[in-house]
């Protein structure tokens, strides 16, 4: 053959049957399931008198809307509280692995996933989230999904898709010190807009993805859905392999050498064909700042605030209290918030903590918060005394989860307060109603919890050297 | 899932592009565990003036008059207008749910963001598809005319407007049918088991690994 992509191969690998209108039955490897999404799916099943067609292939855990402090007596919300005790409950009864909420492997189910190894190249991987797409990272197919098909995927370990078309998104050149694989991101979905992967696959490619860590890939992968797309990729090279190798759920033995040598294989072919294909200069990327509530109203640090024209630029600047122009480096901060799936790994965490050393946060700013992705993280991250640095400089240090990222749990902003946030998105109300949030890198939101305001953290950067 | 069937009723309008799933339904309400009651807080920032809570009623909140659902001429709609890549964001099918339980079967829109398009179907609504020109004129019609309905044809894929034009529209076959005779897409899949399994017979063979039992 040898005219595939990426994304060719691992749909072909995967599917069991094609109707005559094009529907895939796909084999789905595994699913990542949490509390928020899951609770009607087992009820369905329940209702129907139906088993999951093979539990083991899950793994549950709680993350949406658990506390990131005071743990130990439990979560306050009698509601949320519910939840997490019927995922308990679900994943007893119906045996699906369960990672409890005070185990140290608790955390983002997309920081957990591929931190324990359960997610691996050359897999199908479900979650009824549409942050999945992070698990492309590693060169699996990792899409959202909707809870019914949450529950159809327990039932039947399929899914009913249709093939997406390929994109192929390839940025050459070299990124300068202090742009960050999320500026890359935003860049990419300020560049094709939030509906410009809409239907497709996005394979990202070229010189400066193959330099990124595979941490780094997750960031860009997870941001996947912001472009419209469901599904994000990279192809597999040995930082992949050197990443899953060793986790506890990773192959082990003779299992890793037949894994390996089948996830080298995992690269569009040379001559494969994209339906559309996107091109970035890696040199010319700044560091990113989202100015509006859509993940594409981003802009280069430093550049104005747009000036109202459109209604939909003036909805935005309105909701967003930037209606008088200027810089965004004018506006007060209120509060920072670094976590979520997209931001809340150990090298997130390290290269914030830089920044923050030897400086307090700024009077002005009411909470600045470091919320790791997981219980993992942040056992390392205190063992490299990272926990010291953000609290030295006045952060709150948290217990995992998703947090303030949407704000299901106490964690939130109040009408009118302005956030710097490492998240994904910064939809109106998405982080508390009337809550304004700009989307930045860890190292953008570490300068502004100093500064008080966003201010260039290349400026900083050349100050250290 | 109950059958879609034709309908004919009001047409709603949400002029506005990007409509995401935090505005269709706000985070606090994804902590039910029901599929149902969504319905008074689709929308729910927009459509009052003080914060949803769940399991509060809706009844004495007060209501944010220039909110299109909250304006007499479109009460008792059910069929919405809107724009481009209504429903990005997150894959909560709670967006669809409230859509559903408010009262809504059918969605028309120029594009529809992937996760919420599926997720309709699963759930009797009629996400229809339509070029941007028809969607302008659309807009007009519904702006012009207070009370303007459609009828649905999903058997003839067509759009039935009251001056007598009709509307062609395109849907996959096989959700067309899930959709017309209300088809239960478990079952459905549930009748390949075989082939499933043979399938993963081949499937573990080749990557045994993925067969590992995860021992939490």
């Amino acid at each position: 053959m040898g005219t595939k992509t990426l994304y060719d191969k691992l749909w072909d690998s995967h599917l069991i049957h094609e109707d005559e209108n094009g529907n895939g039955l796909l084999y789905i490897d595994r699913q990542l399931i949490h509390e928020v999404t899951s609770p009607q799916a087992f009820e369905g099943l329940r209702l129907s008198d139906r088993k999951p067609w093979r539990a083991s292939a899950n793994l549950a855990v709680a993350d949406h809307n658990i506390p990131t402090e005071n743990r130990d007596k439990g979560i306050a919300d009698p509601v949320s509280a519910l939840q997490v005790e019927t995922l308990v409950n679900n994943c007893k009864a119906f045996h699906v692995p369960y990672i409890p909420m005070d185990d140290e492997r608790q955390g983002i189910v997309h920081v957990v996933g591929p931190e324990q190894g359960a997610t691996l190249p050359g897999m199908t991987i479900v979650c009824g989230d549409s942050h999945t797409a992070t698990h492309g990272a590693l060169g699996a197919l990792a899409f959202g999904i909707g809870t019914s098909e949450v529950e159809h995927v327990m039932a039947t370990q399929c899914l009913i898709q249709n093939k997406s078309k390929n994109m192929l998104v390839k940025v050459d050149g070299q990124l300068q010190k202090g742009v960050t694989a999320k500026d890359l991101v935003l860049c990419i979905i300020k560049k094709i807009g939030t509906a410009g992967g809409t239907g497709h696959t996005i394979e990202f490619a070229g010189e400066v993805v193959e330099s990124l860590s595979v941490e780094e890939r997750m960031t860009v992968c997870n941001m996947a859905i912001e472009a419209g797309a469901r599904a994000g990729l990279i192809a597999v090279d040995e930082k992949t392999i050197n990443y899953v190798k060793g986790r506890p759920f990773s192959p082990k033995g003779e299992l890793w050498d037949k894994a390996i040598a089948y996830w080298k294989t995992l690269f569009s072919d040379a001559d494969a064909k994209f339906d559309s294909i996107v091109s970035l200069d890696g040199n010319s990327i700044v560091p990113q700042i989202t100015w509006g509530t859509s993940p594409e109203m981003g802009m280069d640090v430093g550049e104005a605030i747009p000036i109202a024209g459109k209604e939909e630029i003036e909805n935005a600047l309105e909701y967003m209290g930037l209606t008088n122009g200027g810089s965004l480096s004018d506006y007060k901060l209120d509060k920072i918030f670094i976590g979520s799936c997209t931001n809340s790994r150990i090298e997130d965490l390290r290269t914030a903590a830089e920044i923050v050393k030897g400086h307090k946060v700024a009077d002005t700013i009411k909470i600045a918060m470091v919320v790791p992705g997981s219980g993992e993280v942040k056992n390392k991250a205190e063992s490299e005394g990272l926990d010291k640095i953000f609290m030295e400089a006045g952060f709150e240090w948290r217990e995992p989860g998703c947090s303030m990222c949407l704000a299901m749990n106490a964690d939130r902003l109040e009408s009118g307060e302005r956030c710097a946030s490492t998240s994904n998105r910064n939809f109106e109300g998405r982080q508390g109603q009337g809550g304004r949030t700009h989307l930045v890198s860890p190292i953008m939101a570490a300068a502004a919890a100093v500064n008080g305001h966003f201010v260039d953290v290349r400026e900083i950067l050349k100050a250290v050297v | 899932m109950e059958k879609f069937s034709n309908i004919r009723g009001i047409v709603a309008p949400i002029d506005r592009a990007n409509v995401d799933t935090d505005a269709i339904i706000p985070k606090q309400f994804l902590k039910s565990i029901k599929r149902t009651g969504f319905g008074p807080n689709l929308f729910d920032e927009w459509r009052y003036l003080d914060i949803g809570e769940p399991g509060v009623s809706c009844d004495n909140r007060p209501l944010n008059n220039d909110f299109v659902l909250n304006q007499d001429r479109y009460q008792g709609s059910s069929i919405l207008l809107t724009r481009n890549n209504f429903g990005c964001g997150s894959s909560r099918e709670h967006a669809p749910w409230a859509i559903k339980d408010y009262g809504f079967r059918v969605l028309i829109a120029p594009s529809f963001a992937d996760i919420f398009y599926n997720n309709c179907f699963k759930n009797g609504l009629l996400p229809i598809v339509l070029e941007e020109s028809k969607i302008d004129d659309l807009f007009q019609s519904v702006h012009a005319t207070p009370g303007f309905e459609m009828a649905i044809d999903l058997n003839n894929q067509k759009i039935q407007l009251s001056a007598g034009e009709n509307i062609s529209f395109n849907i996959d076959g096989y959700k067309k049918s899930c959709l017309m005779n209300g088809l239960d897409e478990i079952g459905q899949t549930m009748e390949k088991k075989e082939i499933i399994q043979s399938f993963e017979r081949q499937h573990k063979k080749l990557s045994p690994w993925i067969f590992e039992d995860l021992v939490v």
